[in-house]
Order: structure tokens, then sequence, then C-alpha cells
């Protein structure tokens, strides 16, 4: 066995237990930190494929943000666990036997032997001159620079809604509003009262004291 | 050397842990999203392992956009369960009953 297979087997194991643990574990936390583990090891599998920009993408991206937002959203919950565990294996059966079904035909259509090594060779890994990094910028912003900027909408849209979202006016809050306030005019603000200068002010206080 | 269909049979076991997972979890909202999380991330896996055994580099910006729509649908899955645990005190699917669907 080579060093390639060894460690393509010792990953791909750590990541199905993780994966595992992510949907069985109960508490959110260690879900979300479980799913790092998943993710992380997801992009260890893609580094064997030569994918070497899109593992650190993975990791920057998905461990880096998305978990940290999943476990900030996690913290702000007050989430009773004991609750959550009441019926959890109900739908045990159903869901397990429906997964079953799934990999065992489409184990019979991978394992059939249209993938094998002799129908679709390993590749030979490129030299150490390739960039994966250049490969990829240069497809791209060359002939998929309008699905680039797609996205770049598309993740615009997505601040937005999750602003709107959770944006709301907390009633006894405070604020300035500049509009109003630039829109003042001296009438408004400063009153001349004309009235008789006083001239026993020192004897009333001392009379009423 | 490892066979592609090594690569499928791993993703294929990744999205079936995850179906099972949106069978369990159906007190929990947050940990459903992370189950999504698994079956794009298997999807994923698919596209990364076909673009390296037939040499085609696309594979690889087609799993670039996945992640881009990943991460604004957890963005926004998460800003509408904040917003629902707000109304209802509560993130279990079985309480979203509102629409009567």
């Amino acid at each position: 066995m080579s060093f390639l297979q060894v460690s393509f087997y010792c990953f791909s194991l750590i990541l199905i237990v993780a994966a595992v643990r992510v949907v069985t574990v109960g508490n959110a936390v260690k879900a979300a930190l479980y799913l790092v583990l998943v993710f992380f090891s997801a992009a260890c599998i893609w580094i064997t494929l030569e994918a070497e920009f899109l593992a650190i993408v993975l990791v920057l991206v998905y461990v880096g943000a998305v978990m940290v937002l999943f476990l900030f959203v996690v913290m702000m919950l007050d989430i009773d666990i004991t609750r959550m565990r009441e019926s959890f294996g109900r739908y045990l059966f159903t869901g397990g036997s429906i997964a079953v079904i799934m990999v065992i035909e489409l184990g019979i259509v991978v394992m059939a032997g249209s993938f094998d090594l002799d129908r679709v060779p390993r590749p030979v890994g490129h030299d150490s001159e390739y960039s994966n990094t250049k490969e990829l910028g240069i497809l791209l912003y060359t002939d998929y620079v309008y699905i680039v900027e797609l996205a770049a909408i598309l993740l615009l849209v997505a601040i937005i809604a999750a602003i709107a979202l959770t944006l709301r006016k907390r009633p006894k809050t405070h604020y300035q509003s500049p509009s109003q306030q630039l829109t003042v005019t001296k009438k408004e603000r400063l009153k001349i009262v004309e009235m008789d200068s006083e001239t026993n002010r020192s004897s009333n206080r001392g009379s009423s004291s | 050397m490892i066979p592609l269909s090594h690569y499928l049979m791993l993703s294929t076991l990744l999205f079936s842990i995850s179906i099972i997972g949106i069978f369990l979890n159906r007190k929990n909202l947050v940990v459903l999203l992370m189950a999504i999380e698994l079956l794009l991330l298997a999807a994923n896996i698919n596209f990364v392992a076909f673009s390296h055994y037939l040499g085609d580099a696309a594979g690889q910006v087609f799993v670039f956009f996945v992640l881009t729509v990943a991460a604004a649908e957890s963005a926004i899955g998460l800003a509408i369960l904040i917003v629902v645990f707000r109304n209802r005190q509560s993130i279990d699917v079985q309480d979203l009953s509102q629409l009567k669907g």
C-alpha cells in the first residue's frame, strides 16, 4: 500500500466517523465541532485529488467562517437539549432503511466496474511546476467570468437578506436623526421672551426663606 | 492505486449519513442545517473526484460555485432560524405548523 492509499483510507475513516457523530451527538456545539473535523478531513481528501486551492478554501471559508457562524448562532439560542432528545430515535427506522436502500442502490451502480482502474485510470500527478490555483483562476476569469459575477451578486443578496431578516427596531432605543437635525432652523429652537426686568429678587428670596 | 469508485462510495456513505441525520434531528433545526452542509459536501467530493480522474478542471470550478451557494444558504438559513427562535422560543420543526401545510 502506498502512502497515498493509507492516507486516503485514514481520512475517509475519520470523515465517516465524524459525520456519524455530527448527526447522533445531539448537542449542537459538539455537532458543530465534529462538523469542523468532517470538513478538515474532506479538505485532506481533496488534497489527495490534487485540488489544493479548493481544499484550502474549504478550510478557510467553511471552518473559518461558516462554522464560527454556526457556533455563534448556537450560543445565541437557549436550547433545551433534554427536550430535543425525547423523540430522538423515533424516525431512526424510517431514515435508516431509506439510507441503507440508497447505499445499496448506489453501491451496485458505483461498484459495478464502470469506475474501476482499468476503465478510468488514475491520472499521473502533475509535476512540481503545476499550480492548481493558477489553472482555476484562468478558468474562472475567462470562461466562467459571468458566473463569477452572478455568484458575487448572490453573496450580496445573501448579506442583505440575512441583515434584513434579523434586524429589529427596539422601541426603547434612543437614536439621532441627522436629517432632522440638519433641517432645524433658529425659529424652532430659540425663543426670545420680552419681559420687564425684575428688581426685587433679593428681597423676595429673603422673605420666602 | 485508489480507483474512482472508492471516492464515489465515500461520498455515497456521507450522503446517506446526512439523510439519516435529517430524519433523526427533527427537533433541532441547527443540526438539520449541518446535515444539509454534509449533503453538499458529499456532492462536492464527487465533483472533485471526477474532475481529477477525467482531467478537467471545470469540475473544481463547479465546486467553487457550490461552496458559494452553500455559504449563502447557511447564512440565510441561520438568519431564519434566529427569527423563528425569537418568535416561538423553540427551534423544533414540529412547532412550525402555522401555515397548516
